[in-house]
This record gives C-alpha cells, sequence and structure tokens, in this order.
C-alpha cells in the first residue's frame, strides 16, 4: 500500500479545490454542488464545508444522487442502493459533479443521464479528488483535479475518510 | 443484495431479509417517482409480459406503469379475445410467447398455483399478481410500505384484517408478510369468513365483534367481499354484513383512538367500508395505489438483476 495523500496533503487538497470553484462561480450565484453517491458524499461534504467557511452568508444549494438506476451494469449483480436527494431545480444551472476517484468514466456518465432527469442545466462541471488518467472508457475529463496518478488496471486506489473509516488518506492497494 | 429467490411467487417464499430489501428499495423508487422525469432506464433490456387471465385494473396498470418507469419493454395479455379461449393451455401460451424472447411474465390466474405451475416449466423470472385464493404478494408488499410509512415500522404493531378472509388472497399473503416481520396480527369478520383452522395455522387472533378489534389496532386492513368467489350464501345479505361488519365513521369516531384504514380495492362503498371513511384523513388508501407502483419497480429489479448473476 503506497499513499498518495496523506491527511495534511487531503485538507490543502480540499482547500485548494474549493478555491479553483470559487475562481469560476465567484459568489456561487446560480451554481449547485452534486456529491454521488455513496464514496463521493464523504469528499463533496469536505467541499461544501470549505466552501460554507468561504462564503458564511450563502445557503449553498447541495445535493445528493444515487446512480444505481443508471449504471450500465444493471443486469451483471445489483449493487447497494443510497439516497437521491436534490431538493432544488438544476433547470438553467451550474451543476458541480462531485466524486472521489475518476477512472473509467461510466459513473460520471451515469451520473449525466440522471441529471439530466433533473432538468436541463446550463452547465455541468467535473470535480474529482483522484484522476487516473489514461484509464478512460469513455470520453470524460474532470474541470477540477485534486491529483492525477497514472496506475494500472490491477491496482485500486481507495480514498480513505475519518467518519467511515477512521482515517484520512488517500492510498493505491 | 439479492432476493433468495428467482420468481415471486408468494410472500410464503421470502425471508425477512428480502422483504426488508424489497420495501428499501421501493423507498429509493418513489423518490423516482417524484422526480420531473419519473422514468429511469435500469431495464432497458428486459421484455415483461403481462398474463391477466382474470381481470384486473390496479394491479394491471400499477404493473405496467412500473414497467414503463424502469424502460422495460411491456406486452399485455388478456384471456379473453386470445387463444386461451380457442382452448390453448396455459403452459403452451406462455412458452409461445416466451419462444418470442421475454425475460419476465408477470401473471395474475384464477386457478391457486398456477404461477407455482408455470415456475416449474419454464426458465423465465415469474411475479405473481395473484393466484385464486392463495396469495397477492406485491399486495402485501405494498401493504407493508405503507403500513411502514404510517407508523413508522412493522415490528410489535398491531394489524387487524378485516372481512372475508376465506376467499382472500391479500389477506393471506399479509399474514405471511406479517407474520415474518414481527407485526401481531387479529383476523375479524363473521365466522363463515373465517377459515375453520386459521387460528391455529398461522397463530393469529380471530374475533368476531368488530368493534372490539378496532379497539384493538393500529391499522385495519378492510377487504373487499369477493362475491364473484363465493358459490353459497355466507351471510344473509349486503345490507346487513354492512351493519355488522362495515366500518362506519361513527364506529370510529366511538373508539378511544385514531386508527389507519387500509383497504386493497376495489372497494364495494356502503358494504365493507362506508364512503365517508373511505375518503377521510384515517384512509390511506390511495397512498397504497402510490406505493403500489414503487414496489413493483423494486420487485422488478430486483428479480431482473438476480436473472443476470446467474447466466
Amino acid at each position: 500500500m503506497k499513499t498518495i495523500l496523506n491527511e495534511q496533503q487531503l485538507a490543502i487538497t480540499i482547500q485548494r479545490l474549493t478555491h479553483q470553484v470559487l475562481e469560476n462561480h465567484l459568489d456561487l450565484e446560480n451554481t449547485v454542488l452534486i456529491g454521488i453517491q455513496p464514496r463521493g458524499v464523504y469528499f463533496s461534504n469536505r467541499i461544501v464545508a470549505e466552501l460554507k467557511q468561504q462564503l458564511p452568508a450563502r445557503t449553498i444549494p447541495y445535493g445528493l444522487l444515487d446512480i444505481t438506476f443508471y449504471r450500465d451494469d444493471v443486469r451483471k449483480g445489483l449493487h447497494e442502493l443510497n439516497q437521491t436527494d436534490i431538493p432544488f431545480s438544476i433547470e438553467d444551472k451550474n451543476v458541480i459533479l462531485i466524486d472521489d476517484v475518476l477512472w473509467t468514466g461510466r459513473t460520471i456518465r451515469a451520473a449525466l443521464d440522471a441529471l439530466l432527469d433533473f432538468g436541463r442545466p446550463a452547465k455541468v462541471e467535473l470535480c474529482v479528488l483522484i484522476d487516473r488518467r489514461f484509464s478512460r472508457q469513455l470520453p470524460i475529463q474532470a474541470d477540477y483535479t485534486g491529483k492525477s496518478i497514472d496506475s494500472i488496471i490491477t491496482q485500486k486506489v481507495k480514498v480513505f475518510w475519518k467518519e467511515k473509516d477512521g482515517k484520512e488518506e488517500v492510498a493505491l492497494l | 443484495m439479492q432476493l433468495s429467490t428467482k420468481h415471486l411467487l408468494g410472500i410464503r417464499d421470502l425471508t425477512p431479509g428480502d422483504i426488508q430489501l424489497i420495501l428499501d428499495t421501493a423507498t429509493q423508487f418513489k423518490e423516482v417517482l417524484q422526480r420531473p422525469i419519473k422514468k429511469v432506464p435500469t431495464l432497458r433490456d428486459v421484455t415483461i409480459v403481462n398474463l391477466f387471465y382474470e381481470n384486473s385494473t390496479r394491479t394491471r396498470i400499477s404493473f405496467e406503469l412500473a414497467e414503463k418507469r424502469l424502460s422495460a419493454d411491456t406486452i399485455n395479455f388478456t384471456a379473453s379475445g386470445s387463444s386461451a379461449a380457442k382452448g390453448e393451455t396455459l403452459l403452451d401460451t406462455v412458452n409461445n410467447i416466451l419462444s418470442m424472447k421475454v425475460d419476465m411474465v408477470v401473471m395474475r390466474h384464477s386457478a391457486s398455483g398456477a404461477p407455482h405451475f408455470l415456475a416449474k416449466h419454464i426458465p423465465a423470472a415469474i411475479v405473481n399478481a395473484g393466484d385464486g385464493i392463495n396469495e397477492h404478494p406485491t399486495q402485501a408488499l405494498l401493504d407493508a410500505l405503507s403500513i411502514r410509512q404510517a407508523l413508522g415500522g412493522l415490528q410489535g404493531k398491531k394489524v387487524a384484517i378485516i372481512g372475508d378472509i376465506m376467499h382472500s388472497r391479500v389477506a393471506l399473503s399479509n399474514i405471511y408478510l406479517l407474520k415474518k416481520m414481527g407485526a401481531e396480527i387479529m383476523l375479524a369478520g363473521p365466522p363463515t369468513l373465517i377459515p375453520t383452522y386459521i387460528r391455529e395455522a398461522f397463530d393469529v387472533r380471530v374475533e368476531y365483534n368488530l368493534k372490539t378489534a378496532l379497539q384493538w389496532c393500529d391499522v385495519a386492513n378492510v377487504l373487499r367481499i369477493q362475491l364473484e368467489r363465493q358459490n353459497q350464501p355466507l351471510f344473509s345479505s349486503l345490507r346487513e354484513y354492512n351493519l355488522a361488519y362495515g366500518v362506519s365513521k361513527r364506529l370510529l369516531d366511538s373508539l378511544d383512538k385514531k386508527i389507519v384504514i387500509m383497504h386493497p380495492g376495489p372497494i364495494n362503498r356502503g358494504v365493507e367500508l362506508d364512503s365517508d371513511v373511505a375518503d377521510s384523513k384515517q384512509s390511506i388508501i390511495l397512498q397504497q395505489v402510490e406505493n403500489g407502483v414503487a414496489v413493483r419497480m423494486a420487485v422488478l429489479y430486483l428479480l431482473a438483476g438476480a436473472k443476470g448473476e446467474k447466466n
């Protein structure tokens, strides 16, 4: 197991990504954030908490999206369902999709399909903590990337979160 | 995450874990049904035939809607106006349909055990949409989901099932389900409509006085009097049945608590249930119908996924 980001680096990366988001969406006017269930949500919770610190006066529209029903491998076995909770309209909004690891791009493909069932956003951006480049199976790329890594297909990238795994770390298994 | 069975023939074959999984999955599908676009592409490669050998409005529409919301392709078959009227056997009909590459069969039949018979002879997944006086599993599941939403759970809840227990597949499926999920059950109705040994068979309470039953329960599931299945008079008149076993507003107001009223439909208004009760705030009849689509989506989704794993 090789550490990619330790706890301190992870915190700094999240801060940087938050600032990059704010750079493009100054006071988050007309912008909503959506975390992808299940593991992207730990990451998106951090981003949203950080944004709240930067913009204490604003309420940040934040939703959760479960993509199980949109997966392209439903018939190869069922996946655990999670809650979808998008308590606002995404019509004509800038949507920032947030996930922990971008790998083949299939999850994001499914998320885009799912998102369109909630309305027609003005723009969709993608924010990921780890980008496993050169392993994409679909033409999808991130707008905000915590760290890009090169890995081979048999390796696994695992993101550990305090509230779930007891430690904060990104590791290559 | 997987059901323990390949078909949904009855609640009898399900484990408490299966029931929990179906209800939890249905809750997620309820959210889908609130979206601007109430449709997901999950079963777009699945073809489902709805075989209805017996009349149905709610169940057939509910299944069809559930299939369409999941993007499955559907074929509808009703016995009247089909080759079944020319004398083709059930197995021949189904095999002919399956040879056109159909993945799942949703079936209602007036003969108890018809879907179990089919399950032994064909490879497709079968969902029982009501067989004779045996079971109606998706109805019991949607009833359970409705109770869970109204009371927050099933464990330890007191459910009275009232009316024509003898001819009701809804009653039997509900009894199996509620027992598996730890609810308490009381059956109430005239002695002629309650099977003699049911108390011993299921270890349930039996009560012949309606008011006592209503006073005891948290939820009353009022069943339809199934005149089409009664080939001998089991009570003297509908009017008398209404007086002794009809749930009326006056009766409910005389209780010292508010209970939840359910009915699987179609209602015989003024027989087992009075209109002002059916349309009151205590009744969750329309929520039951709404939950029906979500529960059926959950069942079809879970069975379709299970099929993939086997191949």
